[in-house]
């Protein structure tokens, strides 16, 4: 008692003006618990509206500051409350809503001031009803919410802007929660639509939206109402925009489509929020032309020289993203991007000298470098990511300009930064020394530096095995060892065991290096981890077999296996405990993706979710294909093809083929759909006429095709056993199916139905199917591998090689004119003069 | 019970590889205010980005290094679009997703000042916010309800508040208010 009497004289002594110390706020001295033990003077009669508020305001000001509330306590303060539900404050019953808001989370029970909540909504005092809507909401659940139903819908409607938009935002809320009620509002949403308040219209738009965006004709009839009504709202006008922006994307359609024309037409709106939503979309669109793009860059240029930062921001931004795809079509703008890159906010400063640096051309290179070295400290990691990667367009488009980058970019990895900006560096460097054979040997001085003094593990590892793929044919190797032996003495478990695997590649390459690597390796073998030691012992004592081709198979040419693949069989072998040993060869090849796998310089966004490894395409197909009991024992695919139109476009079943290839078999997966609405398709099987000594050996039917629904049938096909070389085959293909008609409206199908066939185009199996890119990191080492006696020395005229298209000719740029491709039983080796 | 109140925005979806955004009313994931040594004085999180207050603070401390010395409106970290103002010793920050307007996400942070500005009689700083916490909470619960903009007017934020004057009646004022005016006015007479 006697310690509720001094709180409540602290309390007095401060409501009644006691001096604060400047900067120090009156809230700070209170914590939770002895708010909660003030809440008691809520049970006070009267009610004193200014007390109660002060206490309201210091929980929510302590909830809001981080501070833990116990249940108890908040379930106790909370009851208390409830009774200043019976003071007719305003302010005071606008702070319940509040408290009840901040507090559905922690205490029970809130569902107690349900009645109150529903009074006032529906009350007449207007100041109530939006927030008191508001709360209710937040602390209701699906089954309470059938009762408040008929209040939602009135106040949907409401004439007050505040209660009907209140109405809307707490519906939206809830769709989530139950998307059943609140698709019955549907009628009352509309009604709201047509609202002249600006608001409410926006809110309206956006539920309508979420209740019927997957039902994409429902969209567009409201798209097409809307946008010729007109209406009021710049916020509904920006949605507006991003709805028809985001069907144009789903349904492909062409630019020549009224919606296009809707976001061009917005382009000429009054306000400017609307106008940027609108030449964002435009430059956001796949596939845009330089001539659609012109009215939105247009505007983008006049908003660079407003005076309000935000739109020169934006406008830079997303002439920074048009100058990745189309730099012609900004080169307009570099006038106005000039006077930007001296710009006090340092972030527009870098957007538009990175737009500039792909822009511009090669003599303003130099001086832009100059300008942004200035201030590149000032700016933060995101945007230094930016920069990065217009220096790296910039390498691919000049590459003269090197050396000039190579320096900006060691200077850079002095600096201080994070992850992503260091790796982006990094990643940078080494795709300069990929494309500038000159540029090698100082940029790998510069990497060398770097890991010097690199905190992440993963860059270090990375620039590791840089080192020991491109070191060895330096013209001076030694000078790198020092480097790399330094990580072996000073790194962690990690760095070392990457160090130990360059140091085995040097040795294995440079014959004068062999001794010294030897000694080095020995050292490495008294390492604490056991990774390390393995590694260690694993490569000494491959070298010193001094035989090539332990050297390729063992250091220089790493897992060709797929991972996900290799994952799945170890996993699937541990399942099924054998006495054999687990064999590699079951494992299905990698195929070659990682070098195709250009990230695009889309500007940061840097997710924060990690990378998950997707399986690959292949991988997904090895095991549907394995859940199919009549492939089983076909051992591991060695290859999918990409799919094969059998049908026109647009006609009645639309059929297409993935040709999959095992070690002696072929199955041929035919993915089919009926487009038919009354129509039903049964036992599909797609039969086959080869031309060459192919063999048909089963056929896999699809059980039943109903309207738009895709099903696979397959056939299984055995390859020509005595001819090795009868690789290509054209097959005829007719498909054949039982038809059963039914009723288009229920899809009901009739009893009895008749059989029919379907001819479909010629298939045809060609060498690309049995050749398989490989990644074989290191080629020289591939090469020697092979040995002389596979070496064939012929001239290809590569026009008449239609069958290799695509496959090799990529492979054959990436590897300096030279690709290697290896089929299941036999080896190809093609040189390319 | 339901979750929190973060009814946070499913706006990240990739298909075919090329990242698009559902069109959707969830604009603002956060409202700051901060004093001049970069502490909280509010701090209201609409989405699931920093889950934690340790999060939370390390990005207010974050947000705070890399903008209090610049006044320049606008910044993008963490991949962030941040939008920001300050007046005497009190910063206001409104943050959306990169991909957001930018010019929405700055009409709620000029909504947030203006009506303060008024309510606080131009009087934007520390110690006067300090003593209209609640002017502060009912006004940003009438512009950003769980990430969607509810109202961009300042008048209309203002009206909708309604907050009450300075004018107490006599009948809530306590004793001891009563008392002290009543001395005041004793010692005006005997003065007299």
């Amino acid at each position: 008692m006697r310690h509720s009497c001094m709180l409540l004289l602290c309390w007095q002594s401060d409501i009644s003006g006691a001096p604060n110390t400047p900067g120090l706020s009156q809230y700070d001295i209170y914590n939770l618990v002895i708010c909660c033990s003030q809440a008691r003077i809520f049970n006070e009669t009267p009610i004193n509206p200014r007390r109660c508020l002060h206490i309201l305001t210091k929980i929510i000001y302590l909830l809001n500051q981080g501070e833990h509330f116990g249940t108890t306590e908040a379930t106790e303060a909370f009851f208390a409350m409830t009774r200043l539900f019976q003071s007719n404050d305003q302010t005071l019953r606008r702070m319940c809503y509040l408290t009840i808001k901040e507090m559905a989370n922690i205490s029970e029970d809130v569902i107690i001031v349900t009645s109150s909540l529903t009074k006032d909504m529906t009350g007449k005092e207007d100041v109530y009803r939006g927030p008191a809507i508001r709360a209710l909401c937040r602390i209701t659940d699906t089954t309470m919410l059938q009762a408040i139903e008929r209040y939602m819908k009135q106040a949907i409607v409401d004439k007050v802007p505040s209660v009907s938009s209140s109405a809307l935002v707490s519906s939206l809320h809830m769709v989530r929660m139950s998307y059943d009620v609140v698709k019955r509002w549907v009628n009352e949403a509309q009604e709201a639509a047509s609202s002249d308040n600006i608001m409410v219209q926006y809110h309206a738009l956006g539920l309508l939206y979420h209740l019927r965006k997957n039902d994409r004709l429902a969209v567009s009839k409201m798209l097409n109402k809307f946008t010729k009504s007109g209406l009021k709202s710049p916020f509904a006008y920006c949605m507006l925009i991003r709805i028809a922006s985001r069907l144009l994307e789903e349904t492909e359609g062409g630019h020549d489509s009224p919606l296009f024309d809707f976001i061009e037409s917005c382009l000429r709106n009054k306000h400017e929020m609307v106008v940027y939503e609108a030449a964002s979309a435009i430059v956001h669109m796949p596939n845009c032309t330089a001539r659609e793009l012109a009215p939105a860059v247009s505007v983008l240029q006049l908003f660079c020289s407003s005076p309000k930062a935000a739109l020169r921001y934006a406008a830079v931004r997303t002439l920074n993203k048009v100058a990745m795809k189309h730099p012609s079509a900004v080169t307009a703008c570099n006038l106005d991007l000039e006077n930007l890159i001296t710009d006090s906010n340092r972030s527009i400063a870098t957007l538009a000298i990175t737009t500039l640096l792909k822009t511009g051309s090669e003599s303003s290179v130099d001086r832009l470098m100059k300008q942004i070295s200035s201030f590149v400290s000032e700016i933060s990691d995101e945007f230094k990511v930016v920069v990065v990667q217009a220096i790296s367009a910039l390498c691919q488009k000049y590459p003269r300009k090197h050396s000039v980058m190579m320096n900006f970019l060691s200077n850079m990895l002095r600096d201080d930064g994070g992850f992503e900006y260091k790796r982006a560096i990094v990643d940078c460097i080494i795709s300069i020394i990929e494309e500038n054979p000159e540029s090698k040997e100082t940029g790998l001085a510069h990497l060398c530096e770097f890991i010097e003094d690199c905190e992440h593990t993963v860059l270090a590892t990375k620039i590791l095995h840089l080192l020991g793929r491109e070191g060895p044919r330096t013209p001076s190797p030694s000078k790198y060892i020092r480097f790399i032996f330094n990580r072996v003495v000073l790194e962690s478990e990690a760095v070392r065991a990457a160090a130990v695997s360059a140091l085995a590649k040097f040795g294995a390459q440079n014959d004068d290096l062999l001794p010294s690597v030897l000694v080095l390796m020995q050292r490495c073998m008294m390492d604490s981890d056991d990774e390390v030691r393995d590694r260690a012992t694993f490569y000494m004592n491959v070298l010193q077999q001094k035989q090539k081709a332990l050297n390729a198979a063992y250091i220089f040419n790493g897992l060709s296996v797929s991972v996900p693949g290799l994952e799945k069989s170890l996993h699937q072998y541990t399942l099924e405990p054998s006495e054999k040993p687990f064999d590699m060869k079951t494992v299905p090849l990698a195929t070659t993706t990682v070098s195709e796998q250009k990230t695009e310089l889309a500007p940061v966004a840097s997710s924060k979710l990690p990378e998950k490894l997707a399986p690959s395409r292949q991988d997904i197909y090895q095991e549907q294909l394995a859940a199919i009991p009549e492939f089983q024992g076909l051992g591991p695919l060695f290859k999918s093809s990409e799919p094969v139109q059998l049908t026109e476009a647009e006609t009645e079943y639309v059929v297409r083929c993935i040709k999959h290839t095992f070690a002696s078999h072929m199955v041929f997966q035919f993915d089919c759909t009926n487009t038919l609405n009354d129509q039903l398709l049964q036992k599909v099987v797609v039969q086959m006429e080869p031309s060459e000594a192919y063999e048909i050996v089963q056929y896999v039917p699809a059980a039943s095709l109903p309207y738009s629904q895709p099903g696979s049938c397959y056939s299984l096909v055995r390859l020509p056993e005595d001819d090795p070389t009868a690789v290509s085959c054209t097959f005829s293909c007719t498909m054949k199916y039982l038809v059963r008609d039914c009723d288009p409206n229920t899809g009901e199908p009739d009893d009895d139905g008749y059989d029919d066939e379907y001819v479909l185009e010629d298939l045809e199996v060609t060498v690309a199917d049995h050749i398989q890119k490989v990644l074989k990191p290191n080629f020289a080492a591939a090469w020697e591998e092979v040995g002389d006696e596979f070496e064939k020395e012929e001239t290809f005229a590569l026009a008449s090689v239609r069958t290799l298209e695509g496959n090799t000719v990529n492979s054959f740029k990436k590897n300096c004119l030279m690709g290697i491709v290896i089929a299941p039983d036999w080896l190809y080796t093609h040189s390319v003069a | 019970m339901r979750g929190p109140e973060c009814v946070g925005a499913p706006f990240e979806a990739v298909a075919a590889g090329q990242p698009f955004y559902e069109p959707s009313l969830y604009t603002v994931k956060a409202v700051l205010i901060l004093d001049n040594d970069g502490e909280r004085l509010y701090a209201k999180y609409y989405d699931e980005t920093y889950p934690t207050v340790k999060e939370q603070k390390a990005f207010e401390k974050n947000i705070f290094n890399k903008t209090h010395r610049t006044d320049s409106e606008i910044a993008l970290l963490e991949g962030l679009t941040v939008v920001y103002k300050s007046n005497i010793d009190l910063y206001f920050y409104v943050i959306g997703s990169s991909h957001e307007n930018e010019l929405m996400l700055m009409s709620v942070l000029n909504c947030l000042f203006d009506s303060l500005s008024q309510m606080l009689r131009k009087n934007v700083e520390k110690r006067a916010l300090l003593e209209n916490m609640e002017g502060l909470f009912l006004a940003v619960d009438e512009i950003v309800d769980g990430g969607v903009i509810l109202e961009s007017d300042p008048l209309q934020v203002v009206h909708r508040v309604a907050l009450r004057g300075d004018d107490v009646p006599l009948t809530e004022q306590t004793v001891t208010q009563v008392l002290q005016s009543a001395k005041e006015q004793i010692k005006w007479s005997l003065l007299r």
